[in-house]
This record gives C-alpha cells, sequence and structure tokens, in this order.
C-alpha cells in the first residue's frame, strides 16, 4: 500500500515542480490526508518524498540526499510522540466510556425513596455541578410516624467523591435494625469514615428524625450547614444548628442533639453549601435571600418548593452550577392535622 | 551461527558508539534508511537509559533470521538498581529520561518485539527485534 501512495505522490509532485501552481499546491493538501489516513509516520513521509525526487531528478547534489536522511532522523520522535498522543486519545475515550457507565452506576446505587409519613410532606432535589455528584441525600422511613434523613457532602467533587458516597450508603444501610437517633446515627457513620477514609476527605452530614407521633424534629450536625427553620405562627426563620466535627477525623467526637416541635405549616430546609454559597454576579447569596424565596412559595407543597429555591438559584448562576446542589424539605402538613 | 558485536557503556560517548555499531547492522541486514533511523532511535534510548539510571551496561546487537526471515536483536543489560514498576515504565506519558526521551513505550514502538526483564537491585535487561518485511 505505501508503494502505491508513493507513485501518486511522485505523480502530485512532478506537476507541481513542474508548474508550481496553486493548484497542485491544494491537490498536494488533499493528498496529505491520506498519509494521516494510512497512518504513515513523519518519518516515512520523508522517505517517499526522498525516493520520489530521486526518481524525478536523480542528478541533484549529493548534500540534498544526505540532507534528507538528516530529516528523516530527525522525525523519528515527532513520529513517536504522534503516535503515543494517537495512543492516549484512545484510552481517554476509554475512561469516558467508564465515566459514563460509573455514573450510571452511582445513580442506581444512591437511589432513595422519599418517605411517605401522615401529617409530613417532604420534596428535594439534589444535582450534580459536574458529572458525579458530591452530595448525598439518604431517607429512612422507620415506620408510618417517623422519617428520617441524611444530607451529606463531600468536599471536593466527582470520582474521589463518589466513591466516599458509596462507603457512607452502607454504612446507613447497616442502621435500619439499629439506634436512628441523630446523635447515634453520626456517631456510627463517624466511625466508619474514620476507619476507611485518608485525612485528605473531608465530610460533613446532617441528620434529621422527625417523629409524627410528637410532631418533633430531632437534629444532629457533623459540621454541616444549619438547616433554615421557618416559624409559620410568627413569619420567621430560625437557624438549626447543632455541635459536631465534621466525619472521620476524630473517632471519640460528641455529637449534640436538640429538638424542635413543628406547628401546622412549619417547615424545615436542609441544604448543602452549593445552595448556601451560590455565587452571583456581585458575590455569595444572603441567607436572607434564600429565606424569601422559600416564604413566597410556603403555601406549595414540599417538592415545588424545593423546585422553586432550584430553579430560581441555578438561574442565578445561569445555570452553570459551581457546586453540587442540595435541598431537602420537610414540611408539617396543615390538612393532615 | 550468530555474530555478536558489543559496545559497554559506561560514558555518552559510547552511547555514539552503540548508534553507530546498531546503524551499520542495520544497513548489512539491508533495512532502508527510515528503519535504520528507528533501530538507532532505539539502541540511542536503551544505551541512554544504561547511562543515566545504571550508571554502566552494555549494548549487544545480533543479526538474526528465523523460518527465512531476517532481522536484528538489541540486548540492552545492565546491572543497576532494576525497574521496580514496570507497568508504569510501559505506560505512555511516563517518560523515566525526561524531556526528549522516549521512554520504553517508544523504543517498544520503534520495534516490532520487545522483552523486559527486570529485578530491583539486581538489574535489567531488554531485548528487541526488528525484522525485515
Amino acid at each position: 500500500m505505501p508503494r502505491e501512495v508513493g507513485r501518486q505522490y511522485k505523480e502530485i509532485l512532478k506537476k507541481y515542480i513542474d508548474s508550481q501552481s496553486e493548484e497542485d499546491l491544494y491537490v498536494g493538501q488533499q493528498f496529505s490526508r491520506r498519509f494521516i489516513e494510512k497512518q504513515i509516520a513523519p518519518e516515512d513521509v520523508i522517505s517517499i518524498h526522498k525516493t520520489a525526487l530521486l526518481e524525478l531528478l536523480p542528478d541533484l547534489q549529493e548534500e540534498v540526499w544526505d540532507s534528507m536522511d538528516f530529516l528523516i532522523e530527525m522525525m523519528i520522535h515527532y513520529g513517536l510522540t504522534l503516535r503515543e498522543h494517537q495512543s492516549l486519545i484512545r484510552k481517554q475515550e476509554v475512561m469516558q466510556m467508564e465515566m459514563n457507565v460509573a455514573t450510571q452506576v452511582q445513580g442506581t446505587l444512591l437511589k432513595t425513596s422519599t418517605p411517605n409519613v401522615k401529617g409530613l410532606d417532604v420534596g428535594w432535589v439534589s444535582q450534580p455541578a459536574h458529572q458525579m455528584n458530591g452530595d448525598y441525600v439518604y431517607f429512612l422511613n422507620e415506620n408510618q410516624h417517623v422519617a428520617s434523613v441524611a444530607v451529606a457532602d463531600v468536599m471536593g467533587k466527582g470520582i474521589p467523591a463518589a466513591l466516599c458516597m458509596s462507603m457512607i450508603k452502607f454504612g446507613m444501610d447497616g442502621l435500619e435494625q439499629g439506634d436512628t437517633d441523630p446523635r447515634a446515627v453520626l456517631d456510627v457513620i463517624n466511625r466508619i469514615v474514620e476507619k476507611s477514609v485518608d485525612n485528605s476527605m473531608f465530610i460533613s452530614m446532617f441528620y434529621g428524625k422527625y417523629d409524627g407521633c410528637s410532631s418533633t424534629f430531632s437534629y444532629s450536625s457533623a459540621g454541616h450547614e444549619p438547616a433554615l427553620y421557618y416559624h409559620a405562627a410568627s413569619g420567621t426563620f430560625m437557624e438549626l444548628d447543632a455541635k459536631g466535627l465534621l466525619l472521620g477525623i476524630k473517632t471519640d467526637v460528641v455529637y449534640e442533639e436538640h429538638t424542635v416541635e413543628m406547628q401546622e405549616g412549619d417547615f424545615i430546609a436542609m441544604m448543602t453549601d452549593g445552595v448556601t454559597e451560590t455565587r452571583t454576579e456581585e458575590g455569595f447569596i444572603e441567607i436572607g435571600e434564600i429565606q424569601q424565596l422559600l416564604k413566597d412559595v410556603r403555601d406549595q407543597s414540599a417538592q415545588k418548593m424545593a423546585e422553586h429555591l432550584y430553579n430560581e438559584l441555578a438561574g442565578l448562576q445561569e445555570y452553570r452550577l459551581g457546586d453540587d446542589f442540595t435541598i431537602v424539605i420537610f414540611k408539617k402538613d396543615p390538612e393532615e392535622v | 551461527m550468530s555474530y555478536r558485536s558489543s559496545v559497554d557503556i559506561y560514558t555518552e560517548w559510547d552511547i555514539v558508539a552503540a548508534r553507530q555499531m546498531g546503524r551499520n547492522e542495520a544497513k548489512k541486514t539491508g533495512f532502508g534508511t527510515v528503519d535504520q533511523a528507528r533501530i538507532t532511535t532505539a539502541i540511542s534510548e536503551l544505551a541512554r537509559n544504561i547511562y543515566l539510571y545504571a550508571g554502566k551496561g552494555k549494548i549487544e546487537i545480533e543479526r538474526i533470521s528465523e523460518n527465512g526471515f531476517f532481522g536484528i536483536k538489541i540486548i540492552a543489560s545492565d546491572e543497576g538498581p532494576g525497574i521496580s514498576d514496570l507497568r508504569k515504565v510501559m505506560e505512555d506519558g511516563y517518560s523515566t529520561s525526561g524531556g526528549l526521551g522516549a521512554g520504553m513505550p517508544g523504543v517498544k514502538r520503534l520495534m516490532d518485539d520487545f522483552k523486559v526483564v527486570s529485578e530491583p537491585g539486581v538489574g535489567t535487561t531488554i531485548t528487541a527485534k526488528k525484522w525485515l518485511h
């Protein structure tokens, strides 16, 4: 096959040497694609050129042929670099495919179903900034009166965060038979994370548990964003925060646990810093703006509220999220009481 | 009956000597200019690795024939530190000699057949062959 390419190259070269027209150069440029298609290395191109020239103008000075041999020598590394690039591009394609599969696996693995508790309306949105999500929402529906939620944020994004996430998920799955009080849960998850993750990985988590029998919401936090509690009777917000170190740093952490009693129309919004640190052209968004956005739609369902907040904040960033975005809303349903 | 020539690698000049020997043998075997350049570059890279990482070693060149095919065999051996992670060294983008070095994947591409035997603390032997097509 290279012989055929060499023959054609010689013809084109001859035409050009005879007339030096732009048309011949155009034909030559088209022909150069054949070299690339057939993966002919740069050093071989020069060799083809030399062979053609030897046949067309055999009487050139000896120095010309020597210089061609020198040029061939010069091109060997170019040829190698080219082949290395081609192989790296193929590798990258394989990695992209693996990444797509991993995203699907993550989606399946981290699937959680919204709890169903009388008198409690639950809504949530979790959107990754990139392909894989570093935020995590996990619901536990202990019985018809009790629903819990864990909202976690692995600092850093992408694959390392995603791997970390699956570990938390298995920790949470193991809880179903055990003690599901917030401080006990954080204590268990903290031990698991501490054992399995190196110190460069930081995970914050908010854990809340709603008990429909007493209409109470108890919560603990491992260095996570405070939740927002809306008190319908007074029309005001309060921050729900509890002291506790990020997960995985030390084993003997004592997590605080607090409880609030929810009245009808009250709601609690649990978020990750992708929400509170929404960046607009003027800088970070004020927490007051988030409160107002939620208050505006407080009469809608919890799901609509979460979506409303996401749409508004994503819109402010022109739908290019700077960080993974997660919000979970627990709202005490007025009709059910 | 095979004839084997050899160059000891101690200094950078020995790399040039190894190249020269390789080119002569490649020419005698019947390789064209481009393949001569490829074989010489492979020898150059192997000799340079010996010079930079093992301090001393040798390059041997042998003209070979098998089932009616003729070719050339390069053996680069040293008693240097050895290669602890062969997989890593054979990866694209990981070039041990840095800068201009084509690295092991480059040498492999320049030749038709490539084998590394290496033991940390004992040394490395690389055998590469190229056949006349």
